[in-house]
């Protein structure tokens, strides 16, 4: 198997100096691929994205971009990298207007942002319309997308979400992984964490469960829907 | 209609005119207050000692430049003073966060550790004034003293009562103006100043949005040495230059920053009038303008001043308390946290 | 209990420094920083006990120090029987008038349905009580000052003693606690309101009530003279005078071989050391308790985790509202000790730097959280706040002895040297916040 674009490998430590909360963890993704973590409540499962991209301490296992070793790199330097993450809450800068926060996320760049912006919009037309509203007046889909937007700026190779679909309208849902979707479709690797696991699992290449901070079970998505243990212990049946 | 007229000027004379130049100077101040609560996080209680610091070496350049005889004419000298007076306080703030505040935000001290440090230096500042140019009141204005003066105005109007219009009470405003617009072209136009409000609204976004805090931070300073020093001076060209006045007016200006919201510029400068305004209208005796206005059997005859001059600060006391029991992040939206 | 040799070795070094001062300089100066250091290490405790107990963030310390002086010329002067009868009492029911006003807007505000009759209702009482307050107020006002402004011109105090109200001095010590309850009243008020909004609000608003405070004693002349100043307190202890005068005191002072003249000030101000060390011995030990109590550790659990403690039941607020006055109680108390100590009211003495930043620095340095940490720092403090200036003359003479006796620069810093304390003091605070965060006597 080729190496993955990024990849977790046997991670295990904990926020500061606090007790462990991942014990020998494996997160990967390839290029253009959309992998999900999936697994029930307390199980690490953002704790996990987190030590990808740098926000945790962690004492054994490495992170690895594209083949460079970047486990010591700050959280900072990945976005530099080409990482982009987008937190579950206080994802979007409530007093900047739409299009602020677009060109907040692309605030590292030196280049003409115009281009990346269109597609954005092309992407989620309804922050056209809006670009010059202030952000927090936008309704929770609304945010979202100006949330994915921003970290889609700056051009990133790998886009991380920590539970984009929270606290949204199933039919708000179903949209928003569309988009992400289109956005995998363009060559740039996806990394989510999710609750709604049955609908993340099926559109995913690749699937984590984490249960106590630990791999337990790890296929593409559709094999680990028509898993019967999985079905069974996460899937509600 | 001529009594109307009268009324009018009257009041312009006293209340509008004072109040418009007051405020000007209190949003300034609040301004400088609003940033680093926004970006710094923290009650900033060495800023009046901040303002006092531009004033002071904005008076001593005044003096150098008097001594050698450049003027501006019929303006005062000071204009020219003002921008030495940003530079050597961007010079202390920038100074006193190395050396002092930037401990405290790498470890991340909560917001009243800050406050209490901001003592701290509030008395080292307040004594490097004191030591270098004494705690009495020093005059430094120069050029014409009015745009108008009341006898000038009496005879073109024909009117009975006069307006003054003190030429240091134009520049004020006309500098209020001017600095209010770069500002707020600066915040919402440029990429540093999105970044700044970026960082305000949410550190940790803007982190991963790859934004420099000590980059924002330095620029944050710099502004603030500019509001500072210019409100400084102007406070201090307009009234007089006395060093513990302006450890006074750090009340009417963290009332003008609270009841604008905390954090916000704009209700910054909304707050400074209302403050303003409120302080100049209740402590002024409105007997004349009444007078004027009523029919002669209503003619009041006591001052009719609400509160006398030296209960001002109970004034913007009064609208502070109000607000926060009605309107916590103040008329404005500030950050609550 | 173990002994610790450091801490009682900070003590034995701020008494030497004391000691030294007597023994350089003069015994008058170094009783007077004892006298001082008492009151201020009586503040410190007020103030630790907001701080340190409670995380409470008071800037309003000035107003209540200077309640405590408010108290003390209500209690301890002399009736001035003319003003009472020529607007004694029309002051008074202006004052009722007022805050009937107050009460009955609040009433209306807390009582009544949501609204705009409601908000209609309450301009409506404010407004019109305003000016029923003004009417009957100012003609009372003016002629309680109508009478001898030069030497009275105000209505007073409760010291019935007539003549002699010189005799009774006692009187000053019942306006102590008199004090104290002043500035609990006002602190209730104020707590009332200010408390459980932000720790910023707190201190924007005792700030603010601290300088209305002061506003109202430097012009409400009826009240305590305004900035005429009260002047002659009675005392608690003997007046020097008397002791020069009692043949006594002399005989004695010359089988010493002391000047009596000296030695009477010297034995006054220790008669004030006395009382002042009975009652900072009181408060310390009452601190101490409540430290160790329930209801100290209850404290320091809110003060720690506030969210935490109101999740299990406990209302933060209420608890908040009772150390706050306290806290302000006390600094009361020593207000009106400071006051007796001066015997005169001198209300534009009141200056922020000096009673409300100048205590902060003591705590802090002291050690925040620690009643003993709190009464040291208070002494040192005071110590350095007297001391700097000399000692800062000096360092100029010595710096600048290289310099022309009339060089204009060391003329000029020489002149400046009294506004150095403002600059040791900022300079003291900023390197304990930076070095030893916890203080001299840091929290057990």
């Amino acid at each position: 198997m080729t190496e993955p674009f990024l990849i977790g490998e046997s991670m295990t430590g904990g926020y500061g100096r606090g007790a462990d909360i991942l014990y020998d963890c494996t997160i990967a993704v390839h290029p253009g691929e959309i992998a999900v973590i999936v697994g029930p409540n307390g199980a690490g499962k953002s704790t996990a994205m987190k030590a990808v991209f740098g926000m945790l301490n962690i004492h054994k296992g490495s992170v690895r971009l594209d083949g460079e070793d970047i486990t010591h790199l700050s959280p900072q330097h990945r976005v530099a990298k080409g990482m982009a993450f987008v937190p579950q809450t206080s994802n979007i800068f409530t007093s900047l207007t739409v299009e602020e926060n677009l060109e907040m996320g692309a605030f590292l760049r030196r280049d003409d942002i115009h281009v990346t912006m269109e597609q954005i919009f092309d992407l989620f037309p309804i922050l056209r319309d809006k670009r010059k509203q202030a952000a927090g007046e936008l309704s929770g889909g609304q945010r979202q997308q100006v949330a994915v937007g921003r970290a889609l700026m700056t051009q990133p190779k790998v886009l991380m979400l920590d539970e984009p679909t929270a606290g949204v309208s199933p039919i708000v849902m179903d949209e928003l992984f569309d988009r992400i979707i289109e956005v995998a479709r363009t060559g740039i690797s996806i990394l989510m964490v999710e609750q709604n696991a049955r609908q993340a699992l099926e559109i995913a290449d690749r699937g984590y469960v984490l249960v106590q901070g630990a791999n337990r079970f790890t296929n593409t998505g559709a094999a680990l829907l028509a898993d019967p243990d999985v079905r069974k212990s996460f899937l509600g049946g | 209609m001529i009594d109307l007229l009268n009324a009018l000027v009257v009041l312009s004379n006293y209340v509008l005119i004072p109040a418009l130049a007051y405020g000007s100077q209190l949003a300034l101040g609040a301004l400088g207050v609003t940033l680093i609560y926004g970006i710094l996080r923290f009650s900033n209680f060495a800023h009046g000692d901040t303002m006092a610091f531009g004033a002071m070496v904005t008076i001593l350049v005044t003096w150098l430049f008097q001594g050698w005889g450049i003027s501006l004419g019929p303006l005062p000298t000071a204009l020219l003073a003002i921008p030495f007076g940003i530079a050597a306080t961007a010079a202390l703030l920038l100074t006193t966060d190395q050396l002092v505040y930037r401990f405290y935000r790498q470890q991340k001290a909560a917001p009243v550790i800050l406050v209490i440090v901001s003592m701290g230096v509030m008395f080292v500042m307040n004594g490097l004034v004191r030591f270098i140019i004494g705690p009495n009141d020093q005059r430094f204005s120069d050029g014409e003293r009015f745009i108008i003066s009341a006898r000038e105005f009496k005879k073109i109007t024909g009117l009975s009562e006069g307006l003054a219009f003190k030429t240091t009470q134009g520049i004020t405003i006309v500098t209020a103006v001017i600095v209010v617009i770069a500002l707020f072209w600066f915040l919402n136009r440029t990429r540093t100043g999105k970044s700044m409000r970026a960082f305000s609204d949410n550190e940790d976004l803007a982190l991963l949005s790859g934004i420099n805090p000590d980059r924002v931070v330095m620029v944050t300073w710099l502004i603030v040495a500019g509001l500072a020093a210019t409100g400084g001076a102007l406070y201090g060209l307009d009234k007089s230059f006395k060093p513990f006045i302006y450890l006074q007016l750090l009340l009417p200006i963290f009332a003008a920053a609270v009841v604008g919201g905390l954090g916000n510029p704009l209700g910054a400068i909304a707050g400074g009038f209302v403050i303003a305004f409120s302080e100049v209208l209740i402590t002024y005796p409105l007997k004349k303008v009444l007078g004027y206005l009523l029919p002669d059997r209503f003619e009041p005859d006591t001052l009719v001043q609400l509160l006398s001059t030296d209960y001002k600060f109970a004034v913007s006391f009064t609208i502070l308390i109000i607000v926060l029991l009605f309107r916590p992040t103040g008329l404005f939206k500030g950050k609550s946290v | 209990m173990t002994i610790n040799y450091k801490n009682i070795g900070l003590f034995f070094l701020v008494a030497c420094l004391i000691l030294g001062t007597g023994f350089v300089q003069s015994w008058n100066t170094a009783l007077f920083i004892l006298n001082m250091g008492l009151v201020s290490a009586i503040m410190a405790l007020g103030v630790n006990l907001q701080w340190g107990f409670a995380g409470l963030f008071n800037v309003g310390i000035m107003g209540f120090v200077a309640l405590g002086g408010l108290a003390a010329v209500l209690i301890s002067m002399p009736p001035t029987t003319e003003a009472w009868a020529a607007g004694g009492l029309q002051v008074l029911l202006g004052l009722i008038l007022g805050a009937a006003t107050v009460t009955g807007a609040i009433l209306v505000q807390t009582r009544t349905a949501a609204g705009r009759t409601r908000n209609l209702t309450t301009i409506a009482i404010l407004i019109g009580g305003f000016f029923i307050f003004r009417a009957v107020f100012d003609g009372g006002v003016a002629a309680v000052e109508a009478i001898d402004a030069a030497g009275t011109g105000y209505l007073g105090g409760l010291n019935f003693g007539g003549a002699n109200y010189k005799d009774w001095g006692f009187m000053t010590l019942i306006s102590w606690p008199v004090g104290g309850l002043l500035a609990a009243g006002v602190a209730w008020l104020i707590g009332k309101t200010a408390l459980g909004l932000r720790s910023d609000y707190l201190a924007i608003a005792t700030l603010g009530i601290s300088e209305i405070i002061i506003a109202v004693m430097k012009n409400e002349d009826w009240l305590s003279r305004g900035v005429k100043n009260v002047i002659g307190l009675p005392r608690p202890v003997p007046y020097e005078i008397e002791l020069q005068e009692s043949a006594g005191f002399i005989e004695r002072t010359s089988s010493l071989g002391l000047d009596p003249v000296t030695s009477s000030s010297i034995v006054v101000k220790l008669g004030y050391a006395g009382l002042f060390s009975i009652v900072l011995v009181i408060v310390l030990i009452l601190a101490q308790l409540a430290l160790a109590s329930p209801w100290g550790r209850m404290m320091r659990a809110i003060r720690d985790n506030e969210d935490a403690a109101e999740a299990m039941g406990k209302n933060v607020t209420a608890r908040h509202l009772q150390i706050f006055i306290l806290g302000s109680a006390i600094c009361g108390v020593a207000g009106a000790m400071m006051t007796t100590l001066d015997s005169q009211l001198t209300p534009a003495s009141y200056q922020p730097l000096r009673f409300t930043f100048l205590v902060w620095v003591m705590v802090i340095v002291g050690g925040s959280g620690n009643n003993f940490g709190s009464v040291l720092g208070g002494f040192l403090i005071f110590f350095l706040w007297v001391q700097v200036e000399p000692m800062g003359a000096i360092l100029i003479q010595i710096l600048t002895s290289g310099m022309a006796e009339d060089n204009g620069l060391r003329l000029h810093l020489l002149e400046s040297v009294a506004h150095m304390r403002l600059l040791t003091m900022g300079l003291i605070l900023i390197l304990v916040l930076r070095f030893a965060p916890k203080g001299l006597i840091p929290e057990k």
